[in-house]
């Protein structure tokens, strides 16, 4: 599949990793995303931003296909990882889960220990086939993600058992050991006070070399602090998408001016 | 005038003392509710409360003491009248008394003495009552006027109020416990004198189960064999035939509804399942007898087999389907209570609905799993109808489903219906078996609380 430059004001000369071309979203008779257009790029970090409700989690839904789990949803437009269309009936779901992989809002490691959290993609993909080569990975995963040296002495305690922010990079490992090429964070930080915060930002700065991220945040700051590309929802719209630096001190849009100076709830 | 009429002008006299407390109260403040420690009604149900109850109490008293006490004097005339008489004599005499005042039959013909008793009869019965009667609307009158000096503005009636639900609650729950353990004492009583009777590692290891007694000295067989082991292990068998039905259908339908079947098949099928549960155990029953057993039976001739009419794995079977409800009910509670960020992350991971249920929600859901099996083997041990219709009487140690067992269930049954002495061996043997019941059953719901609370999963 091959989509125009022209078909939309966005003009680069690398290749998107994924691309939303007029998506459309409805639950039931909710349009909860109009016509996007969006692009996304390896190696950076898309921030999405803009007040509650206006579809910022949806539209990051859509892109593994998460929202396949709800009965009432209907995505329209297309949607694209390296050029193939991922809502075409050759998709498989759970292959496109495995390259495009996701944190939650709340830390939700499984009750199982941390080994077995980290442990639970690549055993699903068959990733390894030996113990070691999983002991590899485990340890490779919980290192990028910044937690090996406070559990290496207790990989088999149960990940619940962590404090919040530990959880949540518990997560980051879990979804970077399926070897993805993208993650989507939604609000991967509401839940966490500022230290773990700090830590996950940092992380997400390491990772970004690695991987494709999108991130959903309310807060302008980390929008500002971890991203290269920020995009700007309003009530289903997509109001404004560039380069972050641009965004927050030349936005085009006087409404995005509004939210980011928080003129706007 | 009757006791009716008195409940009801109690409770009509309350209901003033309900308007006039809060009316005092209001007009004790001009009206103005921010002087009030509590709300207008509370006040008024202050008064309904302190004042009802001394007065329902004092009625409740008459009411189950009367009838002793004047049969008490009573008896002391008789025995004044007529000299020393067997209690049997007494209670004829009583009869009498009573019936000749209540206008009913006599059985002997009426003496002046017996005149007199009935009047004198009747004459306590009224007295009592109108002594009972008066006492409790003087009681009523008197705690409503100590109410009213009382219903101030700054009396914490709310928190009086509070006081009264509680000790209500305290009452009931204190009734439901006494009940529960004065039943497991008549059970326990019985069966110590059962034991006077058979030792107990005769009855608990015992092979034989044959528990006819003589009801001469002179009969043959006079005394029965009690070896209730055949009764538990076939009790066991049919649990187990019935578990290895139930288990697997009742699972997988739960794992069906909650994760894979739609929105609509969901709403039609779910209610239909648990009809099976509301279905009365007799229609198991016949059904297991008339239907299942003789198919088996048929079925068994057909191939060659020799089956009993009555065998184990019919009865099985049908409590099998009567126990698939709790089992697909509860684990499906267990399953839908796992978090939906646990199905999110698992397939965010790129797992498919199977690989989710397996790994992540059936082991997150487990002790809910395990207590639903837990709980429908109680069922199961504890089930009678379909066993005494499908699974015969006779008490044989077997492993073969086709053969005719029973269970312990049945043998209390048979042992109990029809004329019976109740301080034989037989009888007490059924208290025995009731309470062997219990333990067991108890035991797998003790070991259903442990388990769920030991591997709870604390998702968060
Ligand atoms: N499962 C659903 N069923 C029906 N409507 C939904 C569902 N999920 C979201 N919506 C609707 O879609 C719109 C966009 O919701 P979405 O969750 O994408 O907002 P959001 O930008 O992520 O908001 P927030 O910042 O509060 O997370 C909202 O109007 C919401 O009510
Ligand atoms: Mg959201």
């Amino acid at each position: 599949m091959n989509i125009q430059a022209a078909d939309t004001n966005i003009t680069t000369d690398r290749e998107p990793k994924m691309q939303a071309r007029r998506v459309n979203v409805f639950y039931g008779d909710t349009h909860a995303l109009k016509d996007v257009n969006l692009d996304i790029y390896a190696d950076e970090v898309t921030a999405l931003i803009g007040p509650s409700g206006c579809g910022k989690s949806t539209f990051l839904r859509c892109l593994n296909r998460m929202n396949d789990t709800v009965a009432s949803c209907r995505v329209k437009g297309v949607m694209t990882l390296d050029n193939e269309d991922i809502y075409s009936k050759q998709v498989d779901v759970v292959q496109l889960r495995a390259r495009v992989g996701m944190v939650f809002q709340k830390p939700n490691p499984f009750p199982k220990s941390i080994y077995d959290n980290v442990a639970y993609g690549p055993r699903i993909h068959g990733l390894a086939r030996k113990g070691d080569e999983l002991d590899e990975i485990v340890f490779t995963s919980l290192q990028k993600a910044g937690l090996w040296d406070e559990v290496k002495d207790r990989l088999d305690t149960s990940g619940t058992a962590l404090s919040g922010g530990q959880q949540q990079r518990l997560c980051i490992a879990r979804a970077i050991a399926v070897n993805p090429e993208v993650i989507l964070m939604d609000e991967p930080c509401s839940a966490l006070d500022p230290i773990a915060t700090a830590k996950i930002e940092e992380l997400i700065d390491e990772l970004k070399g690695h991987y494709a991220i999108v991130i959903v945040t309310h807060s302008m700051q980390q929008a500002a602090r971890v991203s290269q590309k920020t995009a700007f929802f309003h009530l289903g719209n997509l109001v404004e998408y560039g380069d972050t630096v641009e965004i927050f001190t030349n936005p085009q849009e006087p409404k995005t001016k509004d939210y980011i100076t928080g003129r706007y709830g | 005038m009757n006791t009716y009429i008195v409940l009801l002008i109690l409770l009509a006299l309350s209901v003033l003392n309900f308007t006039l407390g809060k009316k005092r109260v209001l007009a004790a403040v001009n009206g103005d509710m921010a002087g009030l420690h509590s709300l207008p009604n509370h006040y008024g149900w202050f008064a309904v409360i302190f004042s009802l109850t001394p007065s329902l109490f004092i009625l409740f008293i008459w009411m189950v003491s009367h009838g002793h006490i004047i049969d008490t004097i009573l008896i002391e005339k008789i025995k004044a009248t007529y000299g020393a008489l067997s209690d049997f004599e007494i209670n004829v005499h009583l009869s009498d008394i009573r019936n000749l005042a209540n206008n009913d039959a006599v059985s002997v013909a009426i003496s002046p003495e017996l005149r007199e008793a009935a009047d004198y009869y009747d004459k306590l019965r009224v007295n009592s009552f109108w002594a009972a009667a008066l006492l409790a609307f003087g009681i009523m009158l008197g705690a409503s006027a100590y109410i009213a000096k009382l219903i101030t503005p700054t009396l914490r009636a709310r928190n009086h109020i509070e006081q009264a639900v509680r000790f209500v609650l305290v009452a009931s729950s204190t009734i439901a416990i006494l009940t529960t353990i004065g039943i497991v004492l008549s059970l326990l009583f019985e069966t110590m004198l059962f034991l006077q009777h058979v030792a107990i590692d005769d009855f608990l290891f015992g092979l034989k189960w044959s528990p006819q007694t003589a009801l001469r000295a002179d009969q043959v067989g006079s005394s029965g064999s009690f070896g209730a082991l055949p009764l538990f292990a076939g009790t066991l068998f049919i649990t187990f035939i019935a578990l290895l039905v139930a288990g697997p259908i009742g699972l997988l339908s739960a794992i069906y509804m909650t994760e894979f079947a739609s929105d609509r098949i969901r709403t039609i099928a779910k209610p239909v399942l648990e009809i099976l549960a509301g279905v009365p155990t007799v229609v198991y029953g016949f059904f297991a007898a008339l239907v299942v057993a003789p198919a088996i039976r048929d079925f068994g001739t057909y191939v060659g087999l020799d089956v009993a009419s009555e065998s184990a794995l019919a009865a099985g079977l049908v409590m099998g389907i009567m126990i698939i409800p709790f089992i697909s009910s509860l684990s499906d509670d267990a399953i839908t209570a796992v978090p939906q960020s646990m199905r999110d992350g698992s397939l965010a991971l790129g797992s498919t609905k199977t690989e989710t249920m397996l790994k992540v929600l059936l082991p997150a859901a487990l002790p809910g799993v395990v207590s639903a099996f837990l709980l429908a083997t109680s069922r199961a041990v504890g089930e009678t109808m379909i066993v005494v219709m499908a699974a015969g009487m006779a008490a044989n140690l077997t492993a073969n489903p086709l053969d005719a067992v029973t269970t312990v269930t049945v043998q209390i049954v048979a042992l109990l219906t029809g004329d019976q002495e109740f301080d034989s061996a037989k009888t007490l043997s059924a208290f025995a078996l009731g309470l062997a019941l219990f333990i067991i059953t108890l035991c797998l719901n003790v070991v259903a609380l442990y388990v769920v609370r030991k591997y709870r999963e604390e998702y968060e």
